[in-house]
């Protein structure tokens, strides 16, 4: 067994571990922590497997994003149900507002949960036969992949793939990405249609998290832009790009630097719909040539790049704004 | 059969889709249910993209990891539509379990 | 030549010196987080130790690296760590002081 072997199975022991955590940690938000550990580890577990973009998109989104819209799923539960705002005591526990909260997070029966573990086992087991069947080396799409490279317009096989060769898989996702906050959008009480999300500001004017969201912002700006543009030759893209403007827009948003948008506002309609719109245009502009979505070897590389500038304003803009939410009432939710 | 790295990273992921299914199915509570969801799709893009590492060579299979950026980015924003749907439940009928399963476990 | 390799033998031996040493302050960090009695001392706990230990770990990789961007990203990114954390420690802590029993229960002001 060489070292790297050993690494990855520890790694991989690892990863088991925060995930068991997380599913059955007694108490939710230390499930939830878990959560965001894990997500950090599989990030881990991408570098191993050489998928630096998928690296870069899983701590980002899977671990970072998903993170925040669970904690704030957690407090929003703990306002609404009233359990905020007990005391602690000195060690820090807070143990009246934890069994208020065990009190909503029944555990199963023993019987139950015995059934359900032997039925996942089961099929865990068919799936490992499954996977260990398999052969041992396939050459995947890998070949074909690299013999179009040159003619893709970028050097990154993953953009290549997302932005050329499946451009129309990732036209769809940007859509899906825009019905979700439809969907979203579309839960937002009757009477606070058009208001802003729900995100809580309470940062002081002098304190540390207005400090924060002062020197992080810019600085994230700029890493975010890079990544967009660096998606081309080395790992990056839009999607890994777009997440990071999309986080520090809401850390500027929670520290009191900047004003959540309103549902209503145009500008912010525009935004988000910049990327699917530029994308189909690309994409119908190719069809009267040809092909729907087919880009000429020359005009690919600024073609990608066109689509790639107006899909991550959109992911930035679409992401923020489904990890905000839907307005709350004010005063005392 | 052989031992490679990708072979460990398939059967982790096949286990946290076991581990995934075994909290959803457990757990009552909405939030939970979301988060066991999510073990589970992360385990199954770590199927996927193990199962793209089985190329000789350094480099690894491109496809794969462009499908699992795609899905992440999905699997995020149905989390935020199923964070919104509990969101709303609970505003609603100030419970964070499903009817159905409120009255099984006494209230 | 085997200058060269002589150069590259330190320089793994240095990584590998610093990088324990900031592997042993993480576990130190850690083993006061769960050792310790109340969560302001463990907050003290974990940042200072994980600060260090996160400097001594880009510090030793710091000899890896091929050239002074690469040195360059890797300060800026421990700075932004420890930026973050030193961020989220005060927050921590001062939402806990402001639910401990006793304190005029301002709710939820950082």
């Amino acid at each position: 067994m060489t070292l790297g072997l050993a690494f990855d199975a520890l790694l991989c022991l690892l990863i088991l571990s925060a995930a068991g955590l997380a599913v059955c940690g007694r108490r939710l938000f230390a499930s939830i922590a878990f959560f965001v550990t894990y997500g950090i580890l599989i990030g881990i577990s991408w570098l191993r497997l050489g998928a630096v973009d998928v690296a870069l998109a899983e701590v980002a989104i899977g671990a970072g994003l998903t993170g925040v819209l669970l904690i704030g799923a957690w407090a929003a539960i703990r306002r609404r149900r009233g359990n905020d705002g007990l005391a602690l005591d000195a060690t820090g526990a807070m143990n009246a507002a934890d069994e208020a909260e065990a009190g909503d997070d029944p555990v199963m029966p023993r019987p139950r949960r015995l059934v359900a573990a032997v039925a996942c086992s089961v099929l865990a087991g068919l799936l490992a036969a499954a996977v260990a069947a398999l052969p041992a080396e396939v050459p995947g799409l890998l070949p074909a992949v690299t013999e179009k490279l040159a003619d893709s317009g970028v050097s990154n096989p993953v953009t290549a793939v997302l932005l050329n060769f499946r451009a129309y898989d990732t036209l769809m996702e940007s859509i899906v990405l825009l019905m979700a906050l439809v969907a979203v959008w579309a839960l937002t009480p009757e009477a606070l249609w058009g208001d802003e999300p729900g995100l809580r500001q309470h940062a002081r004017g002098d304190g540390v998290l207005a400090t924060f969201g002062k020197v992080l912002p810019p600085l994230g700006a700029l890493v975010g832009a890079y990544l967009i543009w660096a998606g081309s030759d080395r790992p990056g893209g839009a999607f890994q790009g777009g997440t990071i403007l999309a986080a520090v827009w809401l850390l500027a948003i929670m520290a009191g630097m900047a004003r959540a948008p309103r549902q209503s506002s145009r500008f912010l309609r525009l935004a988000l719909v910049a990327g699917p719109v530029v994308f189909l245009g690309v994409g119908l502009a190719g069809a009267a040539f040809g092909v729907f979505l087919g880009f000429s070897a020359e005009y690919a590389k600024r073609l990608i790049l066109l689509i790639e500038l107006a899909l991550a304003v959109s992911i930035a803009a679409t992401l923020a704004l489904l990890v905000a939410g839907t307005p709350v009432a004010r005063g005392g939710s | 059969m052989t031992i490679t790295g990708a072979l460990l990273y398939a059967l982790c992921g096949v286990v946290l889709i076991g581990v995934g299914t075994y909290g959803f199915m457990t757990r009552a509570h909405l939030l939970r249910r979301v988060l066991a969801f999510n073990v589970i799709g992360s385990g199954v893009f770590l199927l996927i993209g193990a199962l793209g590492r089985r190329t000789a060579g350094a480099q690894a299979d491109p496809v794969p990891h462009a499908l699992i950026i795609t899905g992440i980015v999905v699997a995020l924003s149905l989390t935020a539509l199923a964070v919104a749907l509990v969101l709303r439940h609970v505003g609603e009928t100030g419970r964070v379990v499903l009817p159905e399963e409120d009255a099984e476990e006494g209230g | 030549m085997p200058y060269q390799t002589g150069l590259a033998m330190l320089a793994n031996t240095a990584t590998i010196i610093l990088v324990l040493l900031g592997l042993f302050f993480f576990v130190a960090g850690t083993v006061g987080l769960l050792r310790f009695p109340d969560l302001h001392s463990r907050l003290h706990a974990l940042t200072k130790a994980d600060n260090l230990g996160l400097g001594l770990v880009t510090l030793g990789l710091a000899f890896q690296m091929d050239d002074a961007w690469s040195v360059a990203k890797l300060v800026l990114i421990w700075l932004l760590a420890v930026l973050a954390a030193a961020t989220v420690a005060q927050l921590v802590a001062r939402a806990a002081l402001s639910r401990l029993p006793g304190a005029d229960g301002r709710g939820d002001e950082p």
